[in-house]
């Protein structure tokens, strides 16, 4: 009813519009204010939503949900970051838009030697960079050693440790040519990477944005080739190999991109363009989808899934999302420091009621840590609901230290209506089973991470997203002193288990390896996991070609907006 | 005594009280229906909310997972939030805290801005325009600003809540009080009693300050209102006050997001938070007019 | 005039210092840093980068380059939006805000003004009761109710105007009218009040006799002491529309130095948010000697200050 109205004025419209020269030479100034006033409120009437535009226009209208700090890939570490980077620069491989496995990007083949440490890739001839420019196995080379290079501070130069040598030249100085490090330009078209170990899921970290290439006569023009917080990154500047070029970036309002014409693939490529807002607000954001603004939205706020799920079931989707909601003890600090406490406050956690009553989104309880079918690897589910247990072991607890009752907690989170829905729970949970008082402290981002970095809290929430598809991304967190660990705990059989299963290239042997780090932190609770993500989302239906996967990549090569037959 | 004097005696004695600034005032407010309709409201409010959460039997925070967004019934009368928590029995807590917010914030600007103005009118010539200039100077910050930098950098301490605002209505205070004093200054009384020898202090607190209480009076419960808004605009950004408490602030922002699937939501804390920061205003307007026989009448 | 003018741009100057030091020193003495991340950086990256914007360096050291930055206009990068100046952000950013200021004042004034008058003129009467009551309401009701609610009528329900967003001019509508109507309750307020107070005036009664028309005598003499007050309040309501904008931007993503400045606020952008807080800080020092100036000559008698 509304596009027949909009139809409507919009006809009224151009009837006034072509009147204008007639009145022009007739009217005095009076008539313009008036003709002005009815275009403005017509105009205001009849304007069509940006979703049903899109069909014709083929841009989609995407929210962001936050200003991403960076868009240079090798320095960028968000989500927001990711989801336009996608759009700008391909990698050796890209993804499957449904199963995410690794297809051909910029390498049209490769071939993996026997071991499982040497990768060849053959790049194929008409890879372009957006200004002309062929891409060379020389230009992934750069931007390795760019990544790794230590000036330049990158935060996921990490993900690159697995390159033969690669630790040599980012932490340990050497320079690249002593350091030796693992890739090589075999020729203009053929790149061959070196690994430390074998790594089954190799090809799928590729698709990370810290592995993606830039055009090195860009990243020399600017000087950032050590150095954050230059201007090549602005529209203009802005040089990639992929399916869009940066055409427009107006901070905190608008980043749009519009098809590369020299794009290897273009010719697969429906859309025009794509329109990223960095709304921050899942209530505006809901707004802005409702009205047909945005084709998606980043999220959706938890205390409207009831009502959206009865009202618009087609425009709500549930995907299961590669990430563990938990919370985090500080095994130094009393009460935690006991074990007992720790897993008593595990068996007082009624996961299942959390996720029915509180989070609603379809969301699994977590009764391990590594998500179910990571990688093909599911752990046995070994974190349980039972009180009567929780309430034995605590006054088992409290016996043996001669207490009356737990000692004040303080719950440490990071501030959002989500997480402060769960905590609340929680704690009205642990009261009746346990007796014990928990208080809740939020604070907001940065305070957090740097509370959880000095490792201030006694209990604090957490929540951890796979950056690759294998069980590793997560169970890494929990090693000796890495850097993701946080909690104090330190074992030496868990560090030993993962050091054999990343030498392990046979995928049964490796879960088994899996398998008992799982049991480990079970039996050893360092942490409270609560339940498995579910990206709650809102989409339009005239988006196609759009799959729910687990990392939530979406190649945008394959998507394009089409009208749904019979709508109003 | 003649019996003339003793008569005259007699009508000196039975003259009424000499009317006080006090009792004018009151009569006044008394005749002004919409202020005194508006007091009694507000102290209503005000027990409403102080003695309401002792008696009524549900707690502001017991959450019932199993009965969110229920709409006003009979086991519920205004209803359930997001999680379960009744809405009246929030109400009534987030009246607690939202005028003990406006109170304590008002009575932190009042106690800073009289002294200030009082000392600074007092002393006159160059102290006085040295504590001006400092005001004027502190009068070109911008103070959301600083109220929203000083939340987001040291946390959600209820205390520093109140200190924060309360710093910040302080100024327009000291202002007002330093004109009266300076006004007050000139006045025969004080004259007289520099002569009789009062000292300072005594002039200060016996003299100026009981004549400095009307305005600042309404200036107050001006100033609550404002205060109130100001917290449920820190509320908005997250950096009121904190879960599971409330304030009609926390209430109000909450509800809004849910305008349309829960109206009652932001309602029933609106109606309240709106009414009583008309009565104070109204009550406002009263005293003014009250404590001030030159405004506008008829 | 020119005198008057001269000394409050110098008093200005130690205003802008205090200003500055104050921020800065609260800023980073707040914990929580521009690098902090969920994603663990090691500490010798995390160095490294510190030291990159020199934040490694003593604080009093970093005060005066700042300072001494600040002197030759350079606002320095921004953290949280990297690649861009703060000076460049805030130019955007500004226009957009002033932009949105200018438009829910006229708003306020052209819903203010009369409604003001008209309950001056007829008081007591039914108007009067009628414009003060919505007036109060006004007052009342926070912003980020109203706005929310002025959508849901407009956009969700009647589908005119768009939810958010400052790409055209019907964009600007919704966000105009939900501040204006704010401000427009109290300028009704202190106009009306302003009238009462100056039709009272014997000189008004002195025209009146004289046989000048009731509507002149409002638009001549009376006018002129109700504008007063509200003249008073335009200063710091303009300075709190720009200042206080970040709800309204933050409901209708408006792209303004509001947003800028919280989301600066709490990702410790050190740079945004000093060079957003002293760049409020002149605007109120401008605006409130201009709003002084145009005092001055409504009314002769504060001259003599």
């Amino acid at each position: 009813m509304l596009l027949l109205a909009n139809r409507i004025s919009l006809g009224t419209f151009h009837v006034i519009k072509s009147f204008l020269p007639w009145i022009k030479s007739n009217g005095n100034s009076c008539n313009y204010v008036l003709i002005g006033a009815c275009l403005v409120l017509f105009s205001s009437c009849s304007a069509p939503s940006n979703v049903e535009k899109a069909v014709d226009e083929q841009i989609l209208h995407f929210g962001l949900g936050s200003e991403p700090q960076y868009l240079d890939p090798h320095l960028a570490n968000s989500v927001s970051a990711h989801n336009v980077i996608i759009a700008l620069i391909e990698g050796l491989v890209s993804e499957d838009p449904k199963t995410l496995k690794p297809v051909p990007g910029v390498a049209e083949k490769w071939d993996i030697s026997e071991d499982g440490l040497v990768y060849t890739f053959h790049l194929r001839k008409n890879a372009k960079w957006s200004n002309g420019d062929p891409v060379t196995s020389h230009d992934f080379v750069y931007s390795y050693r760019r990544i790794l290079n230590p000036e330049l501070a990158s935060q996921y130069a990490s993900m690159l440790h697995g390159l033969k040598n690669a630790r040599k030249y980012h932490e340990q100085g050497l320079s690249w040519e002593d350091a030796k490090v693992g890739a090589i330009a075999l020729d203009n078209h053929t790149l061959q990477l070196t690994l430390e170990n074998p790594t089954p899921y190799f090809l799928e970290l590729l698709n990370h944005y810290s592995w993606f290439p830039a055009h090195p006569s860009t990243i020399e023009k600017f000087g950032a080739f050590g150095k954050q917080g230059t201007a090549w990154t602005r529209p203009g500047n802005y040089v990639g190999n992929g399916a869009f070029i940066l055409s427009d970036h107006k901070v905190n309002s608008v980043i749009e991109v519009k098809k590369n014409p020299l794009y290897w693939d273009a010719q697969t490529v429906t859309l025009e363009g794509i329109r990223f807002y960095p709304i921050e607000s899942a209530d505006t954001e809901e707004r802005a989808f409702r009205s047909g603004f945005l084709h998606l939205t980043q999220t959706v706020s938890p205390d409207r899934i009831d009502f959206l799920k009865a009202n618009n079931p087609d425009l709500i989707h549930f995907e299961s999302y590669l990430g563990t909601y938990f919370y985090r003890f500080n095994v130094e600090e009393p009460p935690f420091d006991d074990v007992r406490v720790r897993l008593a406050f595990n068996l007082a956690t009624d996961r299942q009621a959390i996720v029915e009553k509180v989070t609603k989104g379809g969301q699994l309880p977590a009764r391990c840590f590594t998500p179910p079918g990571t990688g093909g690897f599911s752990p046995e589910s070994r974190f349980r609901f039972d009180p009567q247990k929780a309430k034995a072991l605590i006054k088992e607890y409290l016996d043996e230290k001669g207490l009356k009752s737990l000692p004040k907690i303080e719950l440490k989170y990071n501030t959002s209506e989500g997480h402060k829905k769960v905590a609340e729970a929680l704690q009205g949970m642990w009261k009746s089973h346990l007796g014990a008082e928990i208080q809740l402290l939020n604070m907001e981002w940065k305070v957090f991470l740097s509370t959880i970095a000095k490792r201030d809290f006694a209990l604090a929430r957490a929540g951890w997203i796979g950056d690759y598809v294998d069980a590793n991304t997560f169970l890494h967190m929990w090693r000796t002193g890495d850097g993701h660990n946080n909690t104090g705990w330190s074992d030496a059989r868990y560090d030993e288990l993962l050091e054999l299963a990343a030498q392990e290239s046979d995928t049964q042997k490796r879960f088994s390896y899996f398998e008992e780090c799982e049991k480990l932190i079970a039996e050893n609770a360092p942490i409270l996991p609560i339940y498995f993500y579910v990206h709650v989302t809102l989409r339009s239906p005239t988006v196609k070609g759009w799959y729910p996967t687990l990392l939530d990549h979406h190649p945008y090569k394959y998507v394009r907006l089409e009208s749904i037959a019979g709508n109003n | 005594m003649s019996i003339e004097s003793a008569k005259a005696q007699n009508l000196i004695s039975e003259s009424p009280e000499g009317s006080s600034l006090w009792r004018d005032a009151w009569i006044r407010l008394r005749a002004n229906r919409l202020a005194t309709f508006s007091l009694f409201f507000f102290i209503f409010i005000s027990i409403l909310t102080i003695i309401g959460p002792e008696i009524i039997s549900i707690s502001y925070e017991s959450q019932d997972l199993d009965n969110t967004f229920t709409p006003p019934g009979s086991s519920h009368l205004f209803g359930t939030d997001n999680l379960g928590r009744d809405l009246f029995a929030r109400v009534l807590h987030g009246g607690r805290i939202s005028l003990a917010v406006g109170f304590l914030a008002t009575a932190v600007s009042l106690v800073i801005g009289v002294a200030y103005g009082m000392t600074s009118g007092y002393l006159g010539g160059k102290p006085d325009a040295l504590m001006m200039r400092i005001v004027d100077i502190l009068y070109s910050l911008p103070f959301t600003i600083f109220v929203i930098l000083l939340m987001v950098l040291f946390g959600r301490n209820f205390v520093l809540l109140f200190i924060a605002i309360g710093a910040v209505e302080w100024l327009t205070m000291a202002r007002i009080t330093r004109g009266q004093t300076l006004g007050l200054k000139q006045a025969e009384f004080i004259e007289a009693a520099r002569a009789l020898g009062y000292s300072h202090s005594r002039i200060l607190f016996r003299h100026i300050l009981p004549n400095l209480i009307g305005p600042v009076i309404v200036y107050a419960t001006l100033t609550v209102p404002a205060v109130m808004l100001l917290e449920a605009v820190l509320s908005f950004l997250g950096l009121g006050v904190q879960a599971p408490m409330s304030s009609w602030g926390s209430l109000i922002k909450e509800g809004s997001e849910k305008m349309d699937i829960a109206p009652w939501l932001i309602f029933f804390p609106g109606l309240f938070f709106s009414l009583t920061l008309l009565a104070l205003n109204f009550l406002g307007d009263g005293l003014r007019d009250a404590l001030d026989p030159k405004s506008a009448k008829d | 005039m020119v005198k008057f003018i001269l000394v409050r741009i110098l008093q200005a100057i130690p205003t802008l210092f205090v200003i500055a030091t104050l921020t800065f020193f609260m800023t980073r003495l707040a914990p929580g840093g521009p690098f902090d991340s969920e994603k663990n950086i090691p500490d010798e990256i995390k160095e490294k980068l510190e030291a990159h914007f020199g934040l490694d360096k003593p604080l009093h050291e970093q005060f005066i380059l700042y300072i001494g930055n600040l002197l030759q206009g350079d606002l320095g990068p921004s953290f949280k939006y990297m690649g861009w100046e703060v000076s460049e952000l805030i130019a955007k950013a500004f226009p957009v805000s002033a932009q949105l200021g200018m438009l829910s004042l006229f708003t306020a004034l052209l819903i203010g003004l009369p409604a003001g008058i008209i309950a001056a003129l007829r008081k007591n009467s039914a108007y009067d009761y009628f414009l003060m009551i919505s007036a109060m309401f006004g007052i009342c009701l926070p912003t980020f109710v109203l706005g929310p609610l002025l959508i849901l009528i407009f956009s969700s329900w009647l589908g005119w105007l768009h939810p958010l967003g400052w790409y055209t001019f019907s964009d600007m509508i919704l966000p105009s009218l939900t501040l204006g109507l704010f401000y427009g309750a109290y300028i009704a307020r202190l106009t009306r009040a302003g009238m009462l107070e100056t039709l009272n005036q014997d000189y008004i009664r002195t025209a009146r006799a004289k046989g000048a028309s009731p509507l002149r005598v409002v638009l001549r003499h009376a006018l002129k002491g109700g504008l007063l007050p509200v003249v008073t309040f335009l200063g710091p309501a303009f300075a709190g529309l720009i200042s206080g904008s970040f709800i309204i931007e933050s409901i209708f993503f408006i792209p303004g130095l509001g947003r800028f400045f919280v989301t600066a606020a709490f990702n410790r952008d050190y740079t945004m948010v000093l060079g957003t807080v002293l760049f409020y800080a002149c605007l109120i020092i401008i605006l409130n000697l201009v709003v002084d100036i145009i005092q001055a000559s409504l009314d002769p008698k504060s001259r003599e200050k």
